[in-house]
């Protein structure tokens, strides 16, 4: 239970549902007393406080996990380190994977519970089969789908039939003063919102090159590539301006030569990802199915091949800012049950074979 | 609260009047409250003008800490010592290291042993070399956790011998063990009402005559000048009641209580063999039982045995609410993994032979699964 209002509905819900269910709000930040910055983020004092008036009116116990080590070995550090490698992490997810769905369950399951219940906005129907919300804008499934069959099947999702407006309804119903709770949006570790002062933290100043793709020319300089991801148009800098005078993207980044590329629009675009840590469903492959290249992205159909851990999907429709270390999620279409997960991978390149119709145009 | 308590309380609440009024109404309440003073006094063993009313422990802790330390700093600048235990309650050692941090006190915690009491030598060690600069010596009767029992009386002599003033927490001692303020020699003593079956939020600090304190309230100086706001009537006469019933009981009490207690140690020893019985086994509160668990969390296993109805106790959480190492555990040798295993377990008045049963009914299952949850620490 982080405070918000999610979690506060999922567990009134399986309460409701005659479970014999224990509220647990995790302390993840090492110490809490400096991350007293109000609302902000998932581990400040007030949200543990927020968690435990719900749990009192929803009429469950209540405990404080201190998940602070295992949180910063598996999802702080992870963040920086990818930084650090030129590849864009996403910090729900990988807190999903390590802490949420292994260390708490793993612990839960010792302590004789039988699932881990969150507030998360997918479904997990009978069938098992883990699909996106009814709430296209707030659904999850993106975050969650790094998650194996065997944590699936001890996971319990009680929102993916709601909009997000009805789970509010929902808890001002049920008196949780958390009803009307703004939603949180940040990296919650990141308490002020500031990454890439953040990282110049912890990576210091690592000055290197932009260089332009189509000329080889060097036209300007940054502090740490680190601060940039691909399909990054704003804050660049530069001093030399493009031919045509048109603006430049980040293309890619090279750890190696601690070089940020830059380029046109349309040469951002990519119609073939390859990833790596497959997690997959079982479906056979090649399948044309939907795939979405990052949290809240556009999904664009394509016909996936996984064998061994590695996930390649040939895309129909080129696809833009699509960045290493980011998730690639492949959705079978189904209208009227929520399109499903089969199969989640971390992306490790993409490349643009052809020059699809769409690249012309733009 | 006592139901006599109880009684007092909603009677005294009735009554309209301030004590500190001059009209009837007012007379009236000041009768109940000096009532409810000379109780107190006698059943602790001082002189009514020595009982301060406070609103509780921590303000009395506060109070004879800081109020002694300015109080002696006053008279002599130099004289800025502070001696307390390891294992204080945090009213007592929060309030010594505030004076360390921003009132330039040089504070000095006394060790303890693995049963978590206080060697007097070492007392008398740091007595002899700083004496009169010390400005108050803070030492509590019994632990809030592990249930030692400290010698008060042969502490309490050692800094009378060097005229410092020498205050006790005993707020876990009052109503469990005899307390008597002065046969102990000390100078100032903490008691709350909450423990001894009265309201929570009223308590008082037993000051002798002869000992000065700067107040921390300032204001109409309502109780000898110590302490200034309105004296909260009916709480003090409830107070009075149950601190009169309590005290008056406590032999009859402790010898139930501990023949109770010891019966659990025997069984829990018995199912967990391999349980460690902390504090000491003798000077020991009668309703305390504390034990390590080894290769167990004791957050873990306090919400096993609270969801199977037993209650029981870890050390503290901050303000957060993570389950901290207790700094008892700590003080009495034990390391990182042996204080965050321990639990403890508390009998009271309402404690019954079926309460240990439940106890030990759910113990075994619980230490196991606690056991198996500790795996997820392991780095993977």
């Amino acid at each position: 239970m982080s405070g918000g209002v999610d979690s506060a509905v999922a567990a009134a819900r399986a309460h409701e549902a005659g479970h014999d269910v224990t509220g647990v709000h995790l302390a993840l930040a090492r110490n809490p007393q400096t991350f007293r910055t109000g609302a902000r983020g998932c581990c400040t004092l007030e949200d543990s406080r927020d968690a435990r008036r719900a749990a009192d009116v929803i009429g469950i116990p209540f405990y404080v996990w201190d998940m602070a080590d295992q949180f910063h070995d598996s999802v702080v550090d992870d963040f920086v380190a990818e930084y650090a490698a030129g590849r864009t992490p996403n910090p729900c997810l990988r807190c999903n994977e390590k802490i949420k769905f292994t260390a708490v369950l793993d612990r839960a399951v010792a302590l004789g519970f039988d699932a881990v219940v969150t507030g998360h906005h997918a479904r997990l129907g009978a069938d098992g089969r883990l699909r996106r919300s009814v709430d296209n804008g707030k659904d999850q499934s993106y975050v969650l789908a790094v998650l194996t069959r065997a944590q699936l099947d001890r996971a319990v999702f009680p929102l993916g039939d709601s909009t997000k407006a009805q789970v509010r309804e929902e808890a001002a119903v049920r008196g949780l003063a958390v009803a009307d709770k703004p939603d949180s949006h940040d990296i919650c570790f990141i308490a002020d919102g500031d990454t890439k002062g953040f990282l110049a933290k912890r990576l210091g100043a690592t000055p290197g090159d932009v260089v332009d793709a189509r000329t080889g020319e060097r036209v300007g300089t940054h502090e740490g590539a680190y601060a940039y991801t691909v399909g990054q148009r704003k804050g660049l800098d530069l001093r030399v301006p493009a031919a045509d005078g048109r603006p430049r993207y980040v293309l890619s980044i090279t750890p190696k030569t601690n070089t940020v590329t830059v380029g046109p629009r349309e040469d951002l675009l990519v119609d073939e990802v390859t990833a790596s840590k497959a997690i997959w469903h079982g479906a056979a492959t090649p399948i044309e199915c939907d795939v979405q290249l990052r949290a809240h992205g556009e999904v664009v159909p394509a016909v996936v091949t996984v064998e061994g851990g590695t996930l390649r999907a040939r895309l129909l429709t080129p696809a833009r800012g699509v960045a290493a270390g980011q998730a690639i999620v492949a959705y079978q279409r189904d209208a009227a049950g929520g399109d499903a997960v089969l199969g989640s991978a971390t992306i490790t390149a993409a490349a643009r074979t052809s020059v699809a119709p769409e690249a012309a145009r733009a | 609260m006592l139901p006599e308590a109880l009684d007092a309380y909603v009677a005294a609440a009735r009554e309209v009047g301030n004590p500190s009024s001059l009209h009837a109404s007012g007379r009236h309440a000041r009768r109940v409250v000096e009532e409810a003073r000379e109780r107190v006094a006698a059943a602790l063993g001082c002189r009514p003008s020595e009982v301060v009313f406070t609103g509780g422990g921590t303000e009395s802790d506060n109070l004879a800490v800081k109020g002694i330390f300015w109080a002696r700093k006053s008279t002599s600048l130099s004289r800025t010592g502070v001696v307390v235990s390891a294992v204080e309650h945090h009213a007592v050692l929060e309030a010594a290291d505030w004076l360390g941090k921003h009132e330039g006190a040089q504070v000095t915690t006394l060790p303890v042993n693995a049963a978590g009491k206080v060697d007097p030598a070492r007392l008398g060690a740091v007595l002899e070399a700083y004496g009169e600069e010390i400005g108050v010596v803070s030492v509590q009767w019994a632990n809030n956790e592990v249930g030692t029992v400290q010698p008060i009386a042969e502490l309490a002599a050692l800094a009378n011998r060097y005229g410092v003033p020498f205050h006790t927490d005993a707020v876990q001692a009052a109503g469990q063990v005899p307390v008597d303020f002065a046969a102990s020699g000390v100078a100032a003593l903490t008691v709350t009402g909450h423990k001894l079956g009265g309201p929570i939020g009223v308590g008082a600090l037993l000051l002798g005559r002869d000992v000065a304190a700067t107040p921390l309230l300032h204001g109409g100086g309502h109780e000898r000048d110590v302490r200034s706001g309105t004296v909260d009537t009916p709480g003090v006469a409830a107070f009075a009641v149950a601190v009169e019933i309590t005290i008056k009981t406590q032999q009859e009490y402790a010898a139930r209580v501990a023949a109770l207690r010891d019966d659990l140690v025997k069984r829990v020893l018995s199912v967990v063999p391999d349980a460690l019985y902390n504090g000491d086994p003798v000077d020991r509160l009668p309703g305390n039982a504390h034990f390590s668990f080894p290769g167990c969390e004791g957050d873990a296993l306090l919400m096993l045995l609270d969801a199977n109805g037993v209650g029981s106790s870890t050390g503290s959480a901050c303000s957060a609410g993570i389950a901290q190492p207790s700094h008892v555990l700590l003080a009495m040798g034990a390391d990182d993994d042996r204080a965050r295993s321990s639990l403890r377990f508390t009998l009271g008045h309402t404690s019954t032979a079926a309460d240990v049963d439940a106890l030990i009914d759910a113990l075994p299952a619980a230490v196991e699964r606690s056991r198996r949850a500790t795996a997820w620490k392991t780095p993977r």
